[in-house]
């Protein structure tokens, strides 16, 4: 008797669509929105400051630069990998903003871009082509991008400032029709994000790989391009986002970024984006990074409470998304 | 019937002899030691080793406990906040004496620890995500137990445990000693350690043989919380403040890199406890040699980053999948 | 019927895995038009010659000539390109994402670049309704029934232009309408001039269904011809290396003669239901005697045992032993009541590879021999020692890695792993399967004088020989449930084959929620 040395998967027995699955799947996809709605609704009436137009744009702008990172890191968890690595650029990008910024706003915007996306290029071959899991190599690209940042700022002493002046500050200071214009770049890059992601040859072969990757290699997705395309990608967005907070600031500050991965991957997972991969939406991204805004938002509302309450209340709201998940997600494969 | 899926043919892998992967952490202590015999002054001064100790202790504490949770195949990214939450209760138990404050910052460690535990092994979560709300919410909770502040702490007793020697050794490097050998005890010579190391190794043998499964994983959660908690009473001494902003930060990182580069792999099935002390000394000697060549922060950084890969893709080629 | 060239000419195939030489010189020829059949029991070497043809593995040796030339496939999409497509058995589709979409990943009807969705959702449910799939093509494919699964995994096939399709038992999980459902696909396509790879163990449809027939055993193709005339008893014969008019002067197992039992029933189960798995499976085994599960794949067999104890969620049933119910049934449980399984997968469900040989033995009897959380050494090497003595594992040591041995001794430890509990009944699934010759004579040695020593046993093979010369009952199965049990005289290799190779009953009854 022969045995085959490649042990076979288990057999997935099929279910008709119970009220449970249609349930699960429906939760999954307006969950976050739910969820959103309710906090802005319960925000509104708790407290007279929360509904303004402007204290929501300002939500709105602090929420932007989390968005556009989030909007990466989304595409990467669908594709079933985690990119540590994103605070870490969006620091870097931002102190290379800055520092390119003496020479023009075209500088200042494709010097961060160009860094960015070589890192993720970088984390994306490595992952491919060596099959290390995604959580040590972009862990190890977090290290090399904080280490590069420091190196190029004098181990963070300085703090390069953009020249009053530049055109380069109205990428994060200007405001059209009431909103800034970093609100309106997280808007049309999700948007065109969606149109990526549902609407492109691209975003399938990302549901594949992310899916089964096995049966995507099978079914002829390239899967090592989508997978470079993807960090490549995760890594341009978390730069953007470093950009434009530094437009917005006026000076690539060297202690930002740290642990905002975190923030960002709990976004992504409140938003419904299976962390295992295969599923997810841009517009529940969208939500949970809405969601965690809001959370700041009361908080400083509240005043005598600190940010270390909106951590906790983050926590929180992660801990029960990612079990309701689970468990609408196992009612959803009822046998 | 292996009717399953076609896995796309592996890539070309260089073989390293085994040699290496068991023992190549051991040789980076003894060649980083020698560099620094040679190229750095005073490096083997007794003054100077003791610094080298004290400095790496609290990691060795915190990697021992991710070792024990790497090896059933998991990861704890809470360790960092857990050290900040038992930095907060401290001051809060203080006025009853320095013990009371200890144990009660330790149990918070085992109840965040029999939190991850439960996420894990009763819910089913995937433990980066079951333990990734800890390390958002922890370290939030321990700023809200603390008030928001860095609280001076004077108690004698507690100071003394951060810089108090006990017949020459200073008290956190003992710790650390003993808590290295009960880890080694408990994996190799206990039941509990057996069974954990077979659950990492093969789940289902493991469940099909009776033992029981959750039981271990939340222990060996519950014991990541624990050491947590007691690197972060040491580190609180040390301070001799409780600053829950900033003490624990980045901890995960470090443990995690002591351990991977100790030669445990991140799949389970096998717990190198001297590894993973040996993997911590690499990272704090590596850190000391950039420092004491006046190589800046950003150098370690980067230096860090190409250990952990080279790390990780030594160790990646045990495994024959 | 116009005799066509052969669309794929395989010759003299051969590939070998560390250990095992899986495929020795097989040869296959496939035509336009033609629907031919291969089969073989588990481990016969069917898997590994549909991924060679697929391009998942590439031979060592021999030749494939496609339409002609020779090829070699690098990668499975190589063999795409050719038009060979391959259905697996589980579908090797994505069941997150929606039917239309599986269909239509890689070749989406694009608009101005971006992909046309109403229009792929459209072509989607004209395509399936051609296959008389009538579903909700956004919904993902995992909600929909493995029946119009794998008619989406042929439809893609199909639309890829394929001209050879390969299909990897592809009814084994069907209802009886969406059989007919695909067999008339099957005809319509092989009309049209496509040529058909069909792998399945269930006789009555390829008696239906195919023209001719290859039968692989050990590596090896051992039969190759029309069905038509084939006698179903002949066929079942080359599949399991029997011959039934040869005349045997003794057997090569090591089973000793037959004993007859009488006496309480140690253990019985009963109702063991599991949708789509087992339905109301009944087993009772006695002290001393060996009782026989015996089936073809995917009879449940494997299913039955692990039922038994606790290592298979069941929907109803029960297990009693001594005549006391066995609540709560896991296999912790189970090991209290005195059962023990070896498993079928010694891999993934086994060994566990990086500990040594001594504490895998001792991996269920752990909390025995320790005394106060901690590991008695001595007790240990006592019972180690005992064990690899009497089942003469050969080994370094008994601190040797579990996973550096070869697999005769691999499952010598895993079966003192049971033994050292002192079980009353002991349930083995396959016990040597992927073993050498001298283990395998040990082991069932082993077998006959642990039955004599009263200690109750079930054992599940594949190897006719074994199971009839091995077992002193046999309870036969088929799709989950128990269709005749043979004792005494009746115990005999034509028996068995008789009842495994009679029509397959059709009446399933279907409990939808």
């Amino acid at each position: 008797m022969i045995a085959d040395p490649i042990a076979a998967p288990k057999t997935v027995r099929p279910g008709r669509a119970s009220r449970a699955e249609r349930l699960a799947s429906v939760s999954q996809r307006h969950g976050a929105l739910t969820m959103l709605v309710l906090a802005v609704i319960a925000a509104s009436v708790t407290f007279d400051s929360f509904a303004t137009a402007e204290n929501l744009a300002g939500i709105a702008i602090q929420s932007s630069f989390l968005a556009v990172i989030a909007l990466g890191m989304t595409f990467v968890i669908i594709g079933g990998g985690i990119d540590l690595s994103v605070g870490a650029v969006f620091a870097l990008a931002g102190v290379l903003a800055a520092f390119g910024s003496r020479w023009g706003p075209v500088t200042a915007l494709l010097l961060p871009l160009a860094a960015g996306a070589l890192i993720g290029l970088v984390h994306g071959v490595l992952i491919a082509r060596t099959g290390l899991a995604p959580f040590i190599v972009t862990l190890a690209g977090l290290l090399a991008a904080r280490g590069l940042m420091l190196a190029l700022t004098t181990e963070g002493a300085d703090t390069p400032l953009v020249p009053r002046g530049s055109g380069f500050l109205e990428l994060g200071r200007g405001v059209v029709l009431g909103l800034g214009v970093p609100v309106w770049i997280a808007i049309v890059l999700s948007g065109l994000g969606t149109v990526l992601l549902h609407r492109t040859r691209y975003g399938q072969f990302l549901f594949a790989v992310g899916g089964n990757e096995d049966a995507a290699s099978l079914m002829g997705v390239p899967v090592a391009r989508v997978k470079i395309t993807t960090y490549a990608l995760s890594g341009l967005l978390a730069a953007l986002a470093g950009t434009l907070n530094a437009a917005r600031l006026g000076s690539g500050v060297t202690i930002l970024g740290v642990g905002m991965e975190l923030d960002v991957i709990a976004a992504v997972v409140i938003g419904g984006t299976l962390l295992v991969g295969g599923a997810g939406a841009v517009g529940g991204t969208v939500c949970g990074v809405l969601i965690l805004g809001v959370i700041q938002n009361v908080v400083n509302q509240i005043g005598t409470l600190t940010s270390s309450v909106q951590s906790v209340v983050s926590g929180a709201f992660l801990v029960v998304a990612v079990v309701a998940q689970t468990y609408l997600s196992r009612a959803g494969r009822a046998r | 019937m292996t009717t399953d899926t076609a896995r796309p043919p592996a890539s070309r892998r260089i073989a390293l002899p085994r040699v290496v992967q068991n023992y190549g952490v051991y040789a980076a202590v003894l060649a980083l030691l020698a560099y620094n015999a040679v190229f750095t002054p005073h490096f083997l001064d007794g003054a100077n080793l003791r610094t080298q100790l004290v400095q790496a202790a609290p990691i060795v504490i915190v990697a021992l406990g991710m070792a024990l949770v790497i090896g059933s195949e998991g990861i704890d990214l809470s360790v960092g906040s857990v050290m900040a939450l038992a930095a907060a209760i401290i001051p809060l138990y203080l006025g009853f004496g320095v013990w009371p404050a200890v144990i009660m910052a330790l149990v918070a460690g085992m109840a965040a620890g029999l939190f991850n535990g439960t996420l894990v092994a009763v819910v089913g979560l995937q433990p980066i995500v079951a333990t990734l709300a800890l390390l958002v919410a922890g370290r939030g909770l321990a700023l809200v137990f603390a008030g928001g502040q860095l609280k001076q702490l004077h108690n004698p007793d507690l100071l003394a445990l951060g810089d108090g020697d006990l017949a020459g050794v200073p008290v956190i490097v003992l710790a650390a000693a003993a808590l290295t050998l009960v880890t080694a005890v408990l994996v190799g010579r206990t039941t509990y350690g057996r069974r954990l190391v077979a659950v990492g190794g093969n789940r289902s043998a493991a469940a099909l043989a009776g033992l029981p499964v959750r039981r271990i994983l939340i222990t060996a959660y519950v014991l990541c919380g624990l050491f947590a908690a007691v690197a972060g009473v040491f580190a609180t001494a040390r301070l001799t403040a409780s600053d829950p902003s900033a003490i624990g930060n980045l901890a995960e990182l470090s443990a995690i890199t002591a351990v991977v580069v100790g030669g445990t792999p991140l799949t389970g099935g096998r717990i190198r406890v001297l590894g993973t002390v040996a993997g911590a000394l690499v990272m704090q000697l590596v850190r000391a040699t950039l420092i004491k060549h006046d190589l800046p922060d950003s150098a370690a950084q980067m230096t860090q980053a190409a250990i952990i890969l080279l790390a990780v893709y030594i160790a990646r080629e045990r495994r024959t999948r | 019927m116009s005799d066509l060239a052969p669309l794929l000419d395989a010759g003299g195939v051969t590939k070998r895995f560390p250990g095992v030489l899986a495929l020795d010189g097989v040869d296959l020829s496939l035509t336009p038009g033609r629907v031919h059949a291969l089969v073989g029991e588990n481990g016969a070497g069917k898997s590994t010659l549909i991924k060679i043809l697929s391009g998942a593995y590439r031979a060592d040796a021999g030749e494939i000539v496609h339409d002609g030339h020779p090829v070699a496939f690098a990668r499975p999409l190589d063999a795409r390109a050719a038009g060979i497509s391959t259905i697996y058995q589980e579908v090797n589709l994505i069941p997150l994402m929606s039917v239309a979409r599986n269909l239509f990943l890689g070749r989406e009807p694009r608009r101005l670049g971006l992909l046309d969705l109403r229009r792929m959702n459209r072509e989607a449910e004209r395509v399936l309704a051609g296959y008389g799939v009538h579903v909700d093509v956004t919904r993902p494919l995992g909600t929909i029934g493995l029946g119009a699964r794998q008619m989406v995994a042929l439809a893609r096939a199909v639309a890829e232009d394929a001209k050879l399709l390969i299909m990897d038992e592809p009814t084994s999980s069907l209802e009886p309408r969406e059989v007919e459902t695909l067999f008339s696909v099957v005809a319509s396509l092989t009309a049209k001039g496509m040529a058909v790879l069909y792998v399945s163990h269930r006789l009555e449809e390829l008696y239906r269904l195919c023209e001719t027939v290859t039968v692989l055993r050990d590596g090896r193709v051992v039969h190759t011809g029309p069905l038509a005339g084939l006698d179903r008893l002949a066929l079942v014969a080359h599949m399991l290396g029997r011959e039934l008019d040869q005349v045997r002067e003794e057997g090569t197992t090591r089973f000793g003669e037959h004993r007859d039992h009488t006496g309480p029933p140690l253990m019985r189960a009963e109702g063991l239901t599991k949708r789509h798995v087992l339905r109301g499976v009944g087993l009772t085994v006695r002290a001393g005697e060996v009782t026989g599960l015996g089936g073809l794949l995917g009879a449940g067999r494997s299913e039955t045992a692990k039922a038994i104890v606790g290592a298979l969620p069941l929907d109803s049933g029960t297990v009693t032993v001594d005549g006391r119910r066995v609540r709560r049934l896991s296999p912790a449980a189970a090991i209290r009541a005195g059962m023990a399984l070896l498993p079928e997968d010694r891999k993934a469900e086994g060994i566990v590879p990086d500990l040594s040989v001594r504490e895998n033995i001792l991996l269920a009897a752990m909390p025995r021999v320790s005394r106060f959380g901690f590991v008695s050494r001595k007790r240990q090497d006592r019972i180690v020692a005992t064990f690899m003595k009497r089942l003469r594992i050969k080994a370094a040591g008994p601190e040797q890695k579990v996973g550096e041995l070869s697999g005769g001794n691999q499952q010598k430890v895993l079966l003192a792993r049971w033994l050292c509990l002192n079980p009353r009944l002991l349930l083995l699934d396959e016990p040597t399967r992927g073993i050498d010759v001298g283990a395998k004579a040990e082991v069932q040695a082993l077998i006959d004088e642990l039955a004599a020593d009263g200690l109750a046993v079930v054992l599940i093979s594949s190897d006719l020989e074994e199971l009839v010369e091995g077992a002193d009952r046999i309870v036969v199965l088929r799709a989950g449930a128990v269709v005749t049990e043979l004792e005494g005289d009746d115990v005999d290799e034509p028996a068995v084959m008789a009842a495994l190779a009679e029509a397959e009953p059709w009446k399933e009854d279907r409990d939808d929620d």
